[in-house]
Order: structure tokens, then sequence, then C-alpha cells
């Protein structure tokens, strides 16, 4: 479970992120997040496993607070959090099978990760992972041979390696093609309802957001303007989330 | 019409501009050196009065004299090495080095400031006065010339490897953290991995860089072929001395080759 109260974020600059964000997400949902850029879905996003930072608010992640949370206890709350991110964020020049042991790395020693040192268990556990997400024939592979949808994949398995309880996805299909993007949110889905894993999703398509999501919340200037189930969302609500502005400007760049 | 004739005349107008900015750079440029070379009282004519002897020296550098090979190979073992051992020695201190100058790695300032700036301090000191404080210290032979060696490495290697780290992909330093790692796993499996390949290149390059330089170190006692440069060309004979010279040319060269080969292989 996944809680935030009274969660606010400034910039240093004067821009507000997040203001006065009261949210609860329950385990097993499979929550997106759709709005315009710059509405705060990233920020949100990483708040939750403290990558951005809150200036106000606090937030829980199964009763327990990582706003509060230092040193080993926020390692160790990070590691039941996995992370997808828009670029993979592999390391390049290694292989899958490196790229996906390196999940696992919250579990063991440092002097025994500095060596890299990982039990059997971790690579069995590594490539159950590979397998769940077909692409378990390029575990040798380094990872820049793969195409983007492979290692999207291959970050998709880094986390369920990782055995994390929530995956958080920051815009993983923003830079893939439609049938790869089909795949990799097929891929998140079926993790979800197998494994029931809490899913947290950024997105910028609406029709992604109603094909995969039980819940769907929208921001707008880092405020909750909308939070309910899928059914509930009507092509009026999705006008409410990215306003009518854009549809002004799209009239008057198309007179000109 | 109007929108196409503008941009042509905007061109117009910038290229007289541009040409005198460069003719002003190239003015500055012959200023600067015709000034350099009146200050060190710089003279042609000295050059062409000192062309006769520089003739004569090269005339008695010839014929080498091949039999002195046999002894100058100890100590151009030594030379390799004292590189070997220098870079090797160097190249384990510059770790920390690297890490603690890297702005993405020592976020705190407080850290990579004083790091960088021992690095500067590092690089400055030539490494013959290096290798001159050492033997003051240790006495005469190989060790000083290898302590040397050792930190000009640090120089070196520390300095290209930093600037690698700098560069690097920031994507995969986020996973980690994300995944919940401490700093050195952090290190470990999203830095380093990046960088590693480019470290084993610097080293190796510097290895190159170290087997010249331990070749001149000798001339202050620091062990190595430069001490017997110094003695044949004490003694005037210089046919040992080209001898030497070629010598050095030769294991210089196929060092550098196999450096090169491998390097090659690494990127």
């Amino acid at each position: 479970m996944i809680e935030f109260k009274n969660v606010s974020k400034i910039y240093p600059n004067g821009t507000v992120g997040l203001n006065n964000i009261n949210l609860t997400i329950n385990k097993g949902e499979f929550v997106v997040i759709v709005g315009l850029s710059g509405a705060g879905k990233s920020t949100l996003l990483r708040s939750i496993n403290r990558l951005h930072e809150i200036t106000s608010g606090e937030i829980f992640i199964n009763g327990k607070s990582i706003t509060r949370a230092k040193g080993k206890e926020l390692y160790r709350m990070r590691r039941d959090i996995g992370m997808i991110f828009q670029n993979f964020n592999l390391v390049k020049r290694s292989t899958v099978i490196r790229n996906v042991l390196s999940g696992r790395v919250g579990y063991h020693s440092t002097l025994r990760m500095l060596l890299g040192l990982f039990p059997k268990h971790d690579k069995e556990l590594a490539l159950k992972a590979l397998e769940r997400v077909n692409i378990l024939d390029k575990a040798y592979h380094r990872a820049d041979q793969l195409s983007g949808g492979q290692q999207q994949r291959v970050s998709i398995a880094r986390a369920l390696a990782q055995e994390a309880k929530i995956i958080l996805a920051d815009e993983p299909v923003a830079s893939l093609d439609p049938i790869t993007t089909k795949q990799v949110m097929d891929d998140l889905k079926k993790i979800n309802q197998e494994l029931g894993i809490t899913i947290v999703v950024n997105l910028h398509f609406i029709d992604l957001a109603r094909e995969y999501a039980t819940r769907i919340i929208g921001l707008r200037v880092g405020e909750i303007v909308f939070d309910d189930s899928v059914a509930k969302a009507t092509d009026e609500t999705f006008n409410k989330i990215y306003g009518n502005p854009l549809e002004k400007q799209d009239v008057v760049v198309m007179s000109k | 019409m109007k929108t196409i004739e503008a941009p042509i005349q905007k061109k117009e107008i910038r290229i007289p501009s541009n040409r005198l900015k460069h003719s002003f750079t190239i003015l500055l440029l012959i200023s600067i050196i015709w000034l350099s070379g009146w200050k060190v009282e710089f003279s042609i004519t000295s050059l062409i009065n000192g062309l006769p002897n520089m003739v004569d020296l090269l005339v008695e550098l010839f014929p080498p004299d091949l039999s002195y090979i046999n002894n100058v190979t100890q100590p151009m073992l030594e030379t390799i090495r004292m590189a070997v051992l220098g870079t090797t020695f160097g190249a384990i201190i510059s770790i920390p080095i690297a890490l603690c100058s890297a702005r993405n790695v020592a976020i705190l300032p407080i850290i990579s400031i004083p790091s960088r700036f021992l690095l500067n301090l590092v690089r400055t000191i030539p490494d013959l006065l290096l290798a001159a404080f050492f033997v003051a210290v240790f006495g005469i032979g190989a060790l000083p010339g290898i302590f040397a060696l050792t930190i000009f490495s640090v120089g070196i290697i520390a300095k290209l490897t930093y600037e690698a780290i700098e560069n690097i992909d920031p994507g995969p330093l986020e996973a980690m953290t994300a995944v919940g790692a401490n700093k050195i796993k952090w290190i470990t499996y999203g830095v380093i991995p990046q960088v590693l390949s480019q470290f084993m290149s610097f080293v190796l390059y510097t290895f190159e860089v170290n087997v010249r330089a331990a070749a001149v170190l000798g001339l202050v006692g620091a062990g190595g072929i430069g001490l017997y440069y110094e003695r044949t060309l004490g003694f005037f004979e210089y046919d040992k001395t080209s001898t030497i010279i070629l010598f050095t040319l030769i294991v210089v060269l196929i060092i550098d080759y196999l450096s090169t080969k491998i390097r090659e292989r690494l990127i």
C-alpha cells in the first residue's frame, strides 16, 4: 500500500511540482497516471521511492514512512520497489543477465557484491525472470545488442529478480513502437495479475491507460483532478485532465 | 518573395564580420609567436651557425656500436620493469582519486574539490623533478624511479578516468539508486562497468608513456637505461649513445604496437 499524505513539492525556482496530494494506492492495483508533460506525473512517481525529494507531507509504503527513512532503512525500502524507466537504464556494455542480477544487490553484503558473488539462487531467479518476459535466449548477449522493446523487458526482469512488491514505471513505452508497446504493457499486466505486484505507470496515451489500468489518476499542474476506475473515465474526464487550451492551440495552428 | 530575400541579406551582412574576426585572430596569433620569439632571443643566425656542429655530432653517432647492446640489455629490462610497476601502482591509486574527483559520483563538493586540487598539484610536477626528489629520499636505484612513475601515472590515469566517469550514461546510476544500492554497490554496478574498458585503455596508454619516461629517469639516478645515456654522452662515446637510442626506439615501437592492438580490442 502506498499512501500520500498532504504531499507537496516546490522546486527551488518556485515551480509547483505537486500540490497537496492525498492518495492511497492499494496492493495489487494497476494504476495509470495520465496528464500533460509537466503536470507532475514523473515527480509523483519518483517521490514514491525518493528518486525525487518532496518539500512537505509524508509518503508511507505499507505503513512505514519512506520520507523519514535514512541510510540502510531507505535502501531496504527501495529494494521492495522496482522501477522501469523510459530509457531502460541498463548498463549497455554488460550482459543481460548481469543487468538483471544488479537488481539483487540490495539482498547481499557490500563486500560480497563488490566481488560479484551472486548465490546460485539469484542466478536462477534472474533466469526465471527473463523467462517470464520471453527473452531467456538473450541472457548472455550484451544489452546493447537488443532492440528497444527487448531492453525494456530486461529492465522488467530486473524488477522481477529484485522481488519487488511494487513496480513503478515512468513512461515505459514512450520510446517504443506500437507493437513492442503492446508487448511491454502485456508483460506488466501479466505480472500484475499473476504475481499480485502493485503497478503504477505514467503514460502519455489515453487509449493505453483505458486498456490496461484498473484505476486512472489524472494530474494537472501538480494536482489530482481525476481519480477513479477506468469505467468512470469518460472523454469528458480526459478533456478535463488535458484541458481545453490544447484544443484552442491546435485550432490556431491550423488556421495559419 | 520577401520572406526568401530576408535571410540572404542577413547572410551577406554576416560574412564580412566573420572575416574580420578571422583576420584579427590570425594577427593576434602571429604577434604572440613573434613576441615569444623576441623575448627568448630566438635567432635564426645562431641556428645556422650551429648547423656544422650538429652535422659533426650526427657523423659521430654513426655507425652505432652494436656490440654495446649486451651491456644495456639488463638496464633496458629494468626500465620496462620500472614502467610495469609504476603503471600498476599508479592505476590502483588512481581508482579512488578518479571516483572522488568525478562530480557525478562525489556529489558533495567537499570531496571533489580537494581531490581535483590534489590531482592538479600532481600533474604540475614534472616526472624528472619527482624522480630527483625520490632519489634524494630513497637513494640511487630503481625504487625512486618506480615511485616517480607511480605518481606520474596517477596524474594521467586519474585525470582521464574521472573525465570518462563524468561522461557516463546517468541512467544506470538512477536504476541502481532505485534498487536500493548503497554507494559502494552503486559504484560497482552503475559506474565501473561503464568505464572499465576505457580505464584499461588509459592504463595501457600510460604504460607506453612510462616506458619513454623511464628511459630518461636514470639521468637523475633513478634507475633504468637513462644512466647509460649520461655515461656514454659524458665520455663522448656517441656510437654507443646511438645504439641506446636505436634500442630504445625498437622497444618503444614494439610496446606501442602491442598496446595499440590491445586497446583496439578493448573499445
